[in-house]
This record gives structure tokens, sequence and C-alpha cells, in this order.
């Protein structure tokens, strides 16, 4: 129970709250409507310098050597950045809270993970010149195998991509290569269901394409301190960031910011910041690293693709027995935010439902693809997209409504989760039967009474008992058990599922010609009118 | 690099300067002049961040050449108050909650602008079709459409 300590500060609080479901004005309204709201590139600072970084063009090399005489005799260039020159160059975003091995440096030394890496950053009068000084540098890649798929990344003998996780899997706790959930028994599960439904899922990389791109002006302030202007999300995270890659105590760091021109996760990853500064650093001067619009789009990081399978096991009075999960989220070759996305996924099976056999692996995979991060609701997102997908398509096998099957199955206060966490204040079947109302979508009156609530409302489901093993459970199977793939037509009921009739359904898609994946457009294929 | 010189309208001011061969409209306003109200998104024409007023016709001034406008009248979303007083369209999109991030915004006004001086009536349609060239990447268009609807003379008489 939520408790409020009201005690604290009773002097100071108003608890006067009436704000919610009144509008209020947004403080920095009158800023953005006249124009005069203060983005860090909205700073012109005397004697500002501009940083731009030589980016990979394969997605996987060694870098054998680096001739940078012609850069550096280039004009107005004042300063060309090497790894060899950032003090800490090696990081991962999560160590400040000591998740995760540094694994990405700021500029790449002997090797390149993925295309569009930063090799070398030049500090030059304008723009102009230092683009033309990046022109002028040499690099000599030995190029290596890459591997752009996260199955093929698991295979043995896959190219290791980053050495600090040589089975190219974060690793958890030091030991486990991946994340996982145990509950009940699922192969049992399977055994008893009437259904089999087994299915592929796979997200796509989205980029976050802020109007403004990711930037940061550095400028040398008094006592020593740097005073930083940025774009980030994320400003104290990304303080302490820099402080670790520069090797200087956080206070000696001064970072302005707040006003961001979109962001949606896609500024959180500190990748101007310490080269600015570092910049401000080297060349005593405001140093303003911007990132183009070209940049922003095919080497920024997007949110993650994921690869999900599902196979469930559901009965033919549609409860689902057993859900079995294996996600592999493509990390591209680095970490980023990917591990903790991953256990976030985790944490968020098998949905909000109750199913009594679970078993879960979540694996954060490194492949040479540019680093995935943060994006809306990264790591449930997803998952989410394929467990609805998935009910749907349940739903469908078994001759139910899709709204119907999803309140038979919903977890319930009192339920016990697939982590052994005891549901509460769940509210799935309230937000359902909204839904539905809303919609104007037909439903029953029993499942209209039911309640998320203990002991409320139409019983649920009973869901079966655990039953004794048994010897050679996969070979008992029941004679009437379908082994159902979904993409084919699938074969009629054995037998009326239901006392009261039932609206007809469209007939599923026809076979996809290779694999599991479904098209998004294909998940209503059964909604009614 | 040689410079030449170029004049023109400013917000109604006359402004003087040297520009760069290949230098933007966008630079000279921001780098040369220090209005900071046109915003940098793409550079290539795509977002319409940029969006000012030139004789007011709306262009991307990130893919304008700044000699081009010599002799003509430039407007910005910071010359659209008069005195402290808001310009309606500026009333209409802080009362309709038309900004988020409020990165686009600048270019959604002088679009928004360019289309009252033309039409002070518009259609929902005529409105849409007029931030058509404008992404506003939070997606908040509906409160925008809402906002420049309510600031036209339609909205002026419903209220």
């Amino acid at each position: 129970m939520l408790e409020l300590r009201k005690d604290i500060f009773a002097d100071e609080r108003d608890d006067n709250l009436k704000e919610i479901g009144k509008p209020t004005q947004r403080q920095d309204m009158l800023g953005h409507v006249t124009a005069t709201s203060v983005y860090f590139n909205d700073h012109k600072l005397q004697g500002m310098l501009h940083l731009k970084v030589l980016r990979s063009p394969h997605s996987h090399a060694r870098i054998r050597r680096l001739d940078l005489s012609e850069a550096e005799r280039s004009p107005g260039v004042r300063r060309i950045i090497r790894g060899a020159d950032v003090p800490r160059n090696l990081n991962t975003l999560l160590s400040l809270i000591n998740f995760g091995k540094d694994d990405e440096p700021a500029l790449a030394v002997d090797k390149i993970r993925y295309k569009g890496e930063p090799i070398v950053a030049v500090v030059a009068d304008s723009e102009r010149e230092a683009f033309e000084a990046v022109a002028k540098i040499r690099v000599d890649y030995e190029p290596l195998p890459t591997v752009f798929d996260v199955e093929e990344a698991l295979k043995p003998g896959a190219p290791v991509i980053n050495e600090t996780y040589p089975k190219n899997t974060f690793t958890y706790h030091d030991i486990y290569d991946h994340q996982k959930i145990r509950f009940g028994d699922v192969e049992r599960g399977f055994a008893a269901a009437d259904h089999i439904l087994e299915q592929r899922y796979q997200m796509s990389p989205i980029e976050h394409a802020p109007t403004e791109t990711n930037g940061s002006i550095a400028a040398p302030d008094t006592n020593g301190r740097y005073v930083v202007y940025t774009s980030t999300q994320a400003l104290f995270f990304s303080l302490d960031t820099c402080a670790k890659i520069l090797d200087v105590p956080s206070n000696k760091l001064h970072f302005i910011g707040g006003t961001v021109g979109g962001g949606f996760g896609g500024k959180v990853d500190t990748v101007t910041e310490p080269l600015s500064i570092l910049g401000a650093m080297l060349t005593g001067r405001p140093v303003r690293y911007m990132i183009g619009r070209e940049e922003e789009m095919l080497y920024c990081a997007p949110r993650g693709a994921e690869r999900i399978f599902i196979k469930d096991g559901v009965s033919r009075d549609g409860r689902i027995l057993a859900r079995q999960f294996r996600c592999l989220f493509d990390s591209g070759a680095y970490t980023r935010l990917s591990s903790y996305a991953a256990v976030k996924c985790a944490a968020h099976l098998p949905g909000p439902y109750t199913i009594p056999n679970v078993y879960a692996e979540v694996y954060c995979v490194f492949t040479n693809r540019v680093p995935a991060t943060a994006m809306r609701g990264f790591g449930v997102t997803a998952v989410d997209f394929a467990i609805e997908c998935q009910m749907d398509k349940l739903a469908h096998l078994v001759g139910m409504d899709p709204m119907e099957f999803r309140l038979i199955n919903a977890y319930r206060d009192g339920d016990m989760k697939a982590h052994r966490r005891e549901a509460k204040n769940t509210a799935l079947i309230e937000c359902v039967q909204v839904a539905a109302e809303k919609a104007k979508w037909p439903m029953r009156d029993e499942f209209k009474r039911m309640s998320s609530l203990k002991d409320v409302g139409a019983p649920r489901a009973a869901t079966p008992a655990p039953q004794p093993a048994r010897e050679s459970i996969l070979v008992n199977r029941p004679a009437g058990q379908q082994r159902t793939v979904y993409d084919r037509p699938a074969p009629p009921p054995p037998e009326p599922i239901r006392p009261t009739p039932q609206p007809p359904l469209s007939s599923p898609p026809a076979a996809a010609p290779s694999h599991g994946a479904i098209r998004f457009s294909s998940v209503f294929g059964g909604r009614r009118r | 690099m040689a410079k030449t010189p170029l004049q023109f309208r400013h917000n109604g001011r006359d402004v003087a300067m040297f520009v760069e061969g290949g230098m933007s409209l966008l630079s000279a306003l921001r780098d040369e002049i220090g209005d900071h109200s046109p915003k940098f998104g793409c550079g290539q024409g795509g977002c319409g961040a940029c969006t000012v007023l030139i004789d007011g016709e709306p262009v991307l001034s990130c893919i304008t050449l700044a000699e081009t406008v010599a002799g003509k009248s430039i407007e910005t979303a910071d010359g659209l108050k008069t005195g402290p007083e808001l310009h309606p369209l500026q009333a209409a999109f802080m009362d309709n909650f038309a900004a988020q991030c409020g990165y686009c915004t600048p270019g959604m006004l002088m679009a928004a602008k360019a289309l009252f001086d033309r039409n002070p009536d518009p259609s929902r349609v005529e409105v849409i079709d007029a931030i058509s060239g404008n992404i506003c990447r939070c997606t908040g268009y509906e409160a925008i459409i809402n906002a420049i609807l309510a600031a036209s003379r339609r909205g002026a008489r419903r209220a």
C-alpha cells in the first residue's frame, strides 16, 4: 500500500491538489511561441571552434594505420583528436550504476565495430574547414567478417564483435549470458494443450529523428571549469559520463540544458559532449560539435530491433496453458542501454495474463549494426507487439472473440505471476471492457460483469491443477491436439466451443512463402465489423 | 574567400552584411544577424524548421542562397510580436497547447502566417496543406491545426 508521508515538509507543501483534469500551461510555452527558447545551438560564443569526426566506412574492420599528416596541414585546423587523447577511452553508459562492463571507446583505436563509428575528431575554425580536414585523413583498414543477424551472432564460430563480450551476448551478474524465467512446467502445459501455436516476430530499428539533431557546445570557464550547453535528455547522467571519460571531478563540469528539440530516447547516449569538452580542454576555446542530419539518421542509435519467438499451448476453451519465449535483442556493436531493455522485457513477460507454465530466455546480442538505445518503452513495446499479435491469433485459432479471449486469460488481483509475485492493482479486464465499449465492440454480459478484483463477478476459467509427473509425457500427448502453424489455414475446431453462437470469423491469411514472420496488417484479419 | 555585400529588410529593418559564396539564408540570419528564431533541422529542405517569409512567401531558408534575397523583405518568427503583444497566431498556439519541444514552432508559425496573409479564413484542409512542409516530430499536428484555425477569422467568429 502506498503511504504518503505528509508530515515531511508539512509547512512547505500545498495539500490543495487539484491540477488533475484541467489544463495547465507549460512553463516553456511563451518561449516556444515567441521563438526565444534557447536550444544548445542558439549559443554563439566568442572564438567558437567546430568539431567534426571521421566515421568508419566499414561495419567491422581493424585499423592498420592512421595518417593524419595531410589533415594536420589543412587550413583552419586547430587540433586533431585521436582515441589516445581521450583520458579514459572506454565506457559503458550504465557503469554509473555498476551495470555492465566498459565496452565502447569515444574514438575507435584498433578496431571499428559498426559503420559510422567515430575514429578521429577534427577541431577547426569553421565547419567547412573541419569537414575538409576530415576528408584528408587516410586510414588503412583491414575488413573483418561481419554479423548483422542476432541468430547468426549466437552461432558457434561467429565472429567476435565486441571483445569485452566474446560470446556476443551481454553478461548478467558476471556469469549469465541471458535473462531467464522458469515457472511451472511448459512441456507439461504443451502436452495438455489442444493447440500449439509457434510464431516469430521481428521488430525494425526505428530512428528517433528529432528535429534538432544531437549536439553540444563546451567552453572553458573560470576556476578550471567547463560550461557545456547540450541537447541531452539526461543532463546529470551525461555530466557524470563525461566526468568519467575525461577523468575529471564532476564539479569541473557545468552542464546547461533542458531545452531539447525532440529526444524520444535518442539523446541519452552522451555522444557529443565528451568530444566537445575535450576539444575545449585541448584548444582552450569554445568548441561546438553538432551532429548533421545524415549522421543522425545513419549513425545515431535507433530503437533496437528485437526478434521474438513465442510458443503457446492453448486449450480449446480458450485457456493459455503454457507460454515459451525466446527473445533476441539486437544491441548493435555496443551495449548502450540494451542490457537494461532486456531486463525490462523479462520483467514484462508473459504479458498481463495468468499463465500457469512460463519459460523465457531473453538475450542481449551484439552485432555489427549501429548500437541501439532507449526509445519510448524500449524492451516492452516490442514484446507487447508480439504478445498481442499472438493473442489475436490464439483467439482466432480457438474461434473466440479476441476481447473475450483476453478477459478469460487476464491476470487478476491475487493471481501468481511468473515472477512469483502476487498480482496487485490489476486493471486489464476493466481496460478491455472500456476499450470494447468505446469501440462499440459487442461483448456478452458475463464478460461485461467480470472484474479484476478477487471474488467479484464471473469466475475466471479455472487453470488446471499441477498434474503428477509422468514418464514420456510428449508421447502421451492427447489424441486431439493440433500442432498448428498459423500461417496455414487452421483446421476447424473438433467440437463446438461455446454454447452461444459466434459471428463468423474470416479465415487466416494465406501461407507466407518462407518464414513465420507476419505483416502487421494481418494482425486484425479476424476482426469482426 | 571573396565576400559579397548583401542588403535586405529583416522584420521591417534594413540590414547589411558581407556573405561568403554558398552561404544559406538560414546561416545569414542566425550567424550574421543573430536572429536565432529560424532553426536548423536538416539542411536539406526536408523538415520546415527553418521556414521564413520572403516577400510574404514561405521558403526554406536552409536551401535558399543568402545572395538571392538582396533587396527583398524577410520575415521571421522573431518579428511576429508587436511590442510586447503576441501575434494572434502566437496567442492561439499558447491557448491550444500547440507546442511540445518547440523546435518546429517558429517554422509552423511562419507557414501559418503566410497562409493568413493571403487567406485569413482558411478551411481545415487549407491549414493542413499550408503546414504540410513542416514536420512536428512530437506529432502534435492536431493541436497545431486547431490553433491555426482558432486564430483565423473563422475561429475569432466562434469565440
